[in-house]
């Protein structure tokens, strides 16, 4: 076992884990975190992704140890304490970014990341960012949409930011 | 999908990763950003008894500027290596062709050393490495060495690199006055080259002073298209000398057949490609 220390949305867990345990194993069978979900388990679909302190990856290709010291944010902790939706969840809801929801999560984590980087994308590298994400329902129009909508009431509103390490007083210990 | 279980280091410097795949023999196995890794360990068509995390290395991680050369880390991740200024102004064949590699996810964990060190004969980075010379700083159990590129891709995910061998940074000669194109062929966004072709070339009055050429996927490790950069060298820079030069493609290359393209697809794609990708780097 291997001791590991990580901040996943906005809460420090400290956890004993076998080396060979998924980063998606970690999130979702010891932290409880279900709302990232595995698609294809061979690290094409992108269903899983997290952020990485800050920057997107496919938790199912990641060992839990490669994400010690790290801040994870997953799809949990988009919304504000309130409640209140992230910009780019918002623009999902309003936009109908999803049909059968299942690659939702990565869609939006990995939308998140492509805003950060680019915050006035063109379609055409809205779809490039999102190239390591399938949605089989291929509701592809609507979630470039989603991602354009979203980038714009983000440039014109004060963004609502995950939690993130600030909030590490809050510890949870699930060992 | 789970790996099989392994023990597992976090190595606090090269010197201790090297001391770690000493004791382990034939059955450890570096862990860089583990995009290519993790799938086999997955798959299970990798078992190491002791996997060596270099995550914690931080000497490994950016680029440095030496004078007439680059010198990358080999734990730079293709999304620093594509970023990076240096790289850009310097290399900006790497970049292209790191920009090019799986996806954003993919390139935020995946590393320019783990590319190179993975040999897989569908990868990038390897044809790239080799069209610009590169030279590989290897850290083993009798110390530093260098291994030019072609010597260090030898075979099918082979390379030069030993059991307790870690590779540390790859020293990418500065090209002044030359101009490049990496040229991809894959069927989707995310998917492996079929074939790919890494062109570099200096013009001179008009004409084609010096080319190198690579070629990924063409045989069980890239390789130089030299026929191709005979033909080039010295003649006009027109489209028709491109066409006849690029004709050559095939000299020395042995494609293989896998799921993706038969042999036959690759020697017909090989010619075409390379014809772009000189077009593209020479300007024309």
């Amino acid at each position: 076992m291997t001791r590991i220390s990580m901040t996943v949305d906005g809460v420090r867990y400290d956890d004993d884990v076998e080396p060979r345990t998924l980063l998606v194993q970690h999130l979702r069978d010891r932290l409880g975190k279900v709302g990232t979900v595995v698609g294809c388990d061979t690290s094409n679909c992108g269903a899983c992704t997290v952020l990485l302190s800050g920057k997107s990856v496919k938790s199912c290709s990641i060992l839990a140890v490669q994400a010690d010291s790290a801040d994870v944010t997953t799809i949990e902790g988009l919304a504000g304490d309130g409640g209140e939706l992230h910009p780019v969840q918002a623009a999902f809801h309003e936009q109908h970014g999803l049909q059968c929801g299942y690659c939702t999560p990565g869609m939006i984590m990995a939308a998140v990341d492509l805003l950060t980087e680019n915050a006035e994308p063109t379609d055409a590298e809205i779809r490039e960012g999102l190239e390591g994400n399938l949605c089989r329902c291929t509701g592809y129009q609507n979630i470039v949409r989603a991602v354009r909508a979203a980038a714009e009431s983000m440039r014109t509103s004060v963004p609502s930011t995950p939690e993130t390490a600030e909030a590490g007083a809050r510890e949870g210990v699930t060992t | 999908m789970i790996p099989a279980a392994f023990d597992y280091t976090r190595a606090a410097s090269v010197e201790d990763a090297v001391t770690v795949l000493a004791g382990a023999g034939d059955d450890g196995k570096v862990l860089a950003g583990g995009q290519s890794l993790l799938p086999m360990l997955r798959l299970r068509l990798a078992a190491p008894t002791m996997v060596v995390d270099l995550g914690g290395v931080a000497e490994l991680r950016g680029v440095r500027d030496d004078g007439d050369a680059l010198v990358i880390g080999a734990m730079t991740t293709h999304d620093d290596v594509t970023k990076h200024p240096l790289v850009r102004e310097h290399a900006p064949l790497i970049a292209q062709a790191a920009e090019t590699v799986g996806d954003r996810q993919v390139r935020h964990m995946g590393t320019f050393g783990g590319s190179l060190a993975h040999a897989d004969p569908a990868g990038d980075l390897p044809g790239v490495a080799l069209a610009l010379d590169a030279v590989m700083s290897v850290a083993g159990p009798d110390g530093m060495r260098d291994v030019p590129a072609g010597d260090f891709f030898v075979d099918y995910f082979t390379t030069a690199l030993g059991a307790s061998d870690v590779l540390v940074s790859v020293r990418v000669p500065k090209l002044t006055g030359w101009s490049t194109h990496y040229e991809k062929f894959h069927q989707m966004a995310q998917s492996w080259s079929v074939v790919g072709v890494a062109a570099a070339v200096r013009r001179s009055n008009g004409s084609i002073a010096e080319a190198r050429v690579a070629l990924t996927n063409m045989g069980v490790t890239p390789i130089r298209a030299r026929g191709v950069e005979e033909a080039l060298t010295g003649a006009p820079a027109t489209a028709d000398t491109v066409a006849a030069a690029a004709a050559r493609a095939m000299e020395g290359a042995s494609p293989l057949t896998d799921g993706t393209a038969s042999a036959e697809y690759r020697t017909q794609l090989a010619p075409v490609l390379t014809r772009r990708a000189v077009m593209a780097a020479g300007g024309l």
